[in-house]
Parts: C-alpha cells; structure tokens; sequence
C-alpha cells in the first residue's frame, strides 16, 4: 500500500511540475511581441461559475506555452544574466507619424553631388601674418581683427577715387546675407512646392542668364505694336513661362474656317446625342423596390430549384437588353449610346 | 534687413525639440495621455491611475476634468494630445447614459485613427491585491484568450489597440528573468473582456524550462464593449506603412547551410588571358625564331589559300 500511494503522490507533483499543456488548436505567437492568441473556445460554465480560477488556470497555460517557445529560443550571456534573444515584430502595429521622406536637396547639394564636391572642415583658428596671431574663423573677435587689419583700404584702379570703400565693402556684406537668405527661401519654397511671386529684375550679379532672357523678351513687347515688329538675334529664343508679363500673349487665335460638310456632321452628332437621352434609372432603388414587392413569389421560386433562381439572377444582371419578364425591367446605370450625362 | 526670415529655432534647445517632434524611421513606445472627460466616479479616478501605473514611463496622467466628448467631437482631443505629443488616449468619463466609460484610442499623424468605448462592470484596483508587484517599465506577456478576438472585427481593433497601448518598446533581446507580467485579455461570446494582470513566478521543473506559476497582481477589470470608431482600411494600410530601409529585400544567390555558414555564388566575366599584361622579364622574352613562327601562325588562312606562291616565295628568298 505504501508502495502504490508513494507512486500515486509522485506522479502528481510530477502533474504540478510538468511544463506541457495540451490545447485542440495550436495558439498563435508573437515571439517578438512576446503574444499568444488562444483561439479555442472557452469553458463557459467554468466561466461562470468560478471565474477568476478559470482564467489564472487558463492564462497560466498560456503563458507557459508562450515561454516554453521563448526559452527555446537561442540566449545569451550578458553579465551574469542569460539573455535570450527575440526575433522581429510579427504583429503590425500602426504608427504614430507618417514614414519620413528623404530631405529635398538644395540646389548647391544638387550641384555639389552632380560635380563631387565635398564639404571640408574649417579650423576655427587661422594664423594672420600680418597681426601675428591666432584669429577665429567668426565671432566678435574675428569681426575685430578684421578692423585692426584693414584700417586702410586700397582703391583699385577701376573705381571710382571718391568712391568710400569701406562702405562699399559693407554694402558688400549685406547684399551676400541678403542673397543667401533669398536663396535659402528659394530652396525652402522649391522644397514644399510652393510657387513664389516674381521678384522681378534683380541686380546683375545675382541674376542668371535665364533672368536677362526673361526681362529682353518681356521688354521687347512694350512697343505699340506689342513688339511684333522687333528683330531678333539669329538664334534667340523666346523666355517661356512669361505670359503673364506679355501683353496679347493670352489671346487666342482665330480658328480656321470649317468645311460645311464637317459642320454639319458635328450639329447632327449633338442632336443625335440630345435626342438619345433616356430617363435615368437608379438601380439600387429599383432592385430594392423590387425585391420588396415579390418577396413571398421569389421565395417560392427558390424553394423550387436553384438552377431556376440562378437563371433569374443572370436575366436580373443583363438588364435591359432582354427583360426576362415585365417584372424585371430594370435599367443599367451605365447604359450604352453617346448621350451626354445628365444634371 | 528686407527679406523676412522663415520661422527657425532661435535657441539650440529649440532646435532640439523641434527635431524631436520630427518623424523616425523606427519609432519607441507609443506615450499614452490618460484623462478624465466631463466627470469622473471613483472607479474610474482609479481605473485611470491603475492604468497609468501599468503604463508607467510611457504615459501622462492629466488632473483636471476636460470638456470632451469623444463620440460627438474629437477636434479638442486631437489638440489635446498633439499639446502632449501622444499617439494613444485613455479617457475615463462618468454619465448617467454611460456609467464607469473608458474610451481607449489611438492617433496617426495627429488625427484620430480609431478608438474604441468600454463599460467597467466590476474593477479591483492595484491596491486591492497583496503581495509583491512589477518593477516600472517590464514589458509584459500578452495574452488573449477566446476566439472572439480573431472572429469580430471591433475586436479586431480592440485587440490592437490593446498590444498598442501595453507592448513596450521593441527589444532585439530580453532578460529571462525579467519576464515577470502577464496581461490576459478574455474575450467572451457575449462581448465582455476580462482583463486580468499576473506576475509570473518562474518554478523549478527538472528540466531547463521552467514551470510557470502565475499570482494575480491586479489589476482586474471586467469590460463591456460599447461604441467603436474605427480606421477606415486605406488609412490603416497607410499608417502600417514600413519605412524602405526596413523591408527586408531578399539578397540574389547568397544562401545559409544547415551549420550556419554563408554560401555565395558569383558571376565573373570572362577572362582575356592571351593579352593580358604580365611581368616583363628578359627570360620570358620571345626568341626571334618564336617570334617568327608566331608571325607565319598568324597567317596561315592566306598561306593555305595560295600555297604554292608562298613556297615559291620562300624559295626565292632562301
């Protein structure tokens, strides 16, 4: 007796430990996710009558199921700690903000990447000879021995000799930032795809040759006769996109004169299409309309014989072309013939 | 100066904020705002913060009540949690039409995605369960039970909405030890979710795997579902989207054997070895006899054409 009750308890501890679980379908993982979706049925009278037992019972194989294949998976260790390493998301989440897109270039990057020019690192520290010291690549100090070094300005032999050359090497300045900043907007409005409004002629420095294009051809049409009469270079070409700065450029011509023949054909086919026009059907509504008032006929006919029904639906489908009966006329919505849509 | 500068970040932190609220390529955890609507009953005040605490580094518990009411008009909510810059809302509210109503959803590119309402029919706090609890931020087992959750497309969502709002970050490896939560969500034909919280208590089992013991930590809450708003499926496809570097592009004639090693097969052109440049060395170099029988082997069409000329020629000039 002893023997037996000593095998009995032995084999349930064993029951208690043992890390196998039996399920009628197999659970759904996400290893990556660390999820298990059970979709056997539940025991609904256990459910209901000790609930939280159940679900502790039910989770508990679950889980054991979920790091059974975990710990089967291969690990590592990491400080004294194993770690076990997880194979991507299977579960698609959506999220939080759109996929990035790739930043547009600027038009230099664009010119750079085209001729392979790379950005080299300045020292911020440059060596002046003639002050004899260390001097920042920007900042107040730069700014300062920029004035202690150039106290006297040369006047080159093609300036003006009252020209004041330090303002001129100030207005300089500014005009670069200016330029910069216009042409930082530029990418910016080039890089959300925003048209900007002309800026008009700008200084010849800053404009390309495509702007002088622009101003000759826009120029050439301020005459009484809107230019017609201006010559030309050999091979000049005409600026485009500045019709809005041409006067008459917009105007339509005349078109040619039609032949009776073709005018004619052209009347007919509009009264053709006038006269083809029938009433429009909206097919859901009859459909519904007549499913409504013959439910007790079609279910008869149903009861009957399906191939009989099948026959039904198909004449139901061709409608129009050859109604199966008087009952089932009903129109297609895309009929066919020229006529134009109705509003 | 003229022109009129385009709005930049004027402080280097600036500069980083407004960089973090750009998109990534690969996202962290989705942050979570939890709040109160109009009114809030006590369940619900606690049901919140239980939420929060399960939720913990990821989420923003807000105090004060907040004239919202999801159903009827979400343009505040969306405000609310673009302010916070958190994809995910819980929102706790209390009427009489709708007792103890919580409203879980989520947020793509700050406007909403889908979200989901559920009655609490009975709630047990955190508090209300002894014994020992999870350190903050333990990514949790999931798991969901019924076949409601594959069958019932709000629950569909709802199932989502669930891994979106509990599942942490991704890892690439996890500590075993550190498996130590599991979150059971119950599906019932009749349309309840039982959700119940376990920590997991890893036993002996003779073998390397353990035997799973699971001790409920709490919370325990019984959901009824109520009304759903749910993503349109060109919207959910968009916000699935995967970001090009992380599709996996399989790679042409590379292979894996079964120990592990790499195999490639490669195409090399072919190979002109007749006139290809070797190193010149005076030994190599042809002899003036080799040079002229290559010269006579270079035209044997013509020697074979006349040949009889050719002999003759040789004759001549031998």
């Amino acid at each position: 007796m002893d023997v037996v009750s000593n095998i009995v308890e032995k084999s349930l501890r064993d029951a208690e430990k043992s890390i196998t679980v039996h399920k009628h379908l197999d659970l759904q993982y996400d290893l990556g996710t660390l999820l298990a979706v059970d979709t056997n049925s539940l025991d609904l009278k256990s459910l209901r009558d000790n609930r939280n037992e159940y679900l502790l019972n039910l989770s508990r194989d679950n889980v054991q199921l979920l790091l059974n294949k975990i710990w089967e998976l291969p690990t590592q260790q990491i400080d004294e700690t194993l770690v076990v390493k997880l194979p991507p998301a299977k579960f698609v989440l959506p999220r939080a903000r759109p996929v990035p897109k790739p930043k547009p270039l600027t038009k230099w990057e664009q010119f750079a990447k085209l001729k392979g020019i790379k950005k080299t690192k300045k020292a911020k520290l440059s060596w002046d000879e003639q002050l004899n010291k260390w001097v920042p690549l920007y900042g107040y100090k730069r700014a300062a021995a920029e004035r202690e070094r150039d106290w006297v300005l040369e006047v080159p032999a093609t300036a003006d000799p009252m020209e004041d050359q330090f303002l001129r090497k100030k207005t300089g300045r500014v005009e670069k930032v200016a330029k910069n900043e216009l042409q930082r907007l530029r990418n910016i409005a080039k890089a959300r795809n925003i048209k900007i409004p002309r800026v008009g002629v700008t200084h010849p420095d800053v404009s390309s040759s495509k702007d002088l294009q622009t101003s000759i051809t826009v120029a050439r049409s301020a005459t009484a006769s809107l230019g017609k009469f201006q010559d030309k270079l050999p091979k000049e070409k005409e600026a485009r996109g500045v019709n809005e700065l041409v006067p008459g450029s917009n105007r339509k011509r005349k078109l040619p004169a039609v032949s009776n023949e073709q005018e004619r054909d052209h009347n007919l086919q509009i009264i053709d299409s006038v006269l083809s026009k029938r009433p429009k059907i909206n097919i859901e509504k009859a459909m519904a309309r007549q499913i409504h008032s013959k439910p007790v006929e079609q279910s008869e006919e149903n009861s009957r014989s399906k191939p009989n029904t099948h026959g039904k639906r198909k004449n139901l489908k061709q409608k129009g072309k050859k109604p199966a009966s008087n009952n089932n006329k009903v129109q297609k919505k895309g009929k066919k013939g020229g006529g134009r849509k109705r509003r | 100066m003229s022109v009129q500068r385009v709005v930049k970040p004027t402080t280097r932190k600036g500069k980083r904020v407004l960089e973090g609220r750009e998109a990534e390529v690969i996202e962290g955890p989705k942050q979570a705002l939890i709040f109160h609507g109009r009114r809030g009953s006590d369940t619900i005040r606690s049901l919140l913060k239980d939420i929060y605490s399960l939720k913990k580094p990821d989420a923003k518990l807000l105090s004060r009540k907040n004239d919202i009411t999801v159903f009827e008009n979400y343009a505040p909510l969306e405000d609310l949690c673009r302010k916070h810059e958190t994809p995910l809302f819980v929102m706790g509210s209390h009427s009489k039409k709708r007792p103890d109503n919580l409203v879980i959803g989520r947020m793509y590119n700050y406007s909403l995605l889908d979200m989901v309402e559920l009655g609490i029919d009975a709630f047990e706090s955190l508090h209300d369960f002894v014994g020992s609890k999870i350190v903050i931020g333990t990514k949790p087992c999931l798991i969901f039970n019924g076949p409601v959750w594959e069958e019932n497309d709000n629950f569909r969502h709802l199932k989502s909405i669930f891994i979106d709002l509990f599942n942490r970050e991704h890892v690439d490896g996890i500590r075993l030890q550190g498996l130590e939560h599991t979150l059971s969500f119950t599906a019932t034909p009749d349309g309840k979710v039982l959700l119940r919280s376990y920590k997991v208590l890893l036993k002996k089992s003779g073998c390397r795997t353990p035997r799973i013991e699971l001790d409920e930590m709490g919370p325990r809450i019984d959901f009824s579902f109520r009304r759903s708003k749910l993503s349109s499926e060109d919207l959910m496809k968009e916000a699935c989207k995967k970001h090009k570097v992380l599709k996996v592009t399989k790679k042409k004639n590379v292979s894996r054997d079964g120990l592990g090693s790499l195999h490639g097969r490669i195409h090399v052109g072919k190979q002109n070895i007749q006139s290809i440049q070797t190193r010149k060395m005076k030994g190599l170099k042809k002899t003036t006899d080799e040079r002229k029988s290559e010269k006579l082997r270079k035209r044997p069409f013509i020697i074979e054409a006349n040949s009889e000329s050719v002999n003759n020629k040789r004759i001549r000039v031998e």
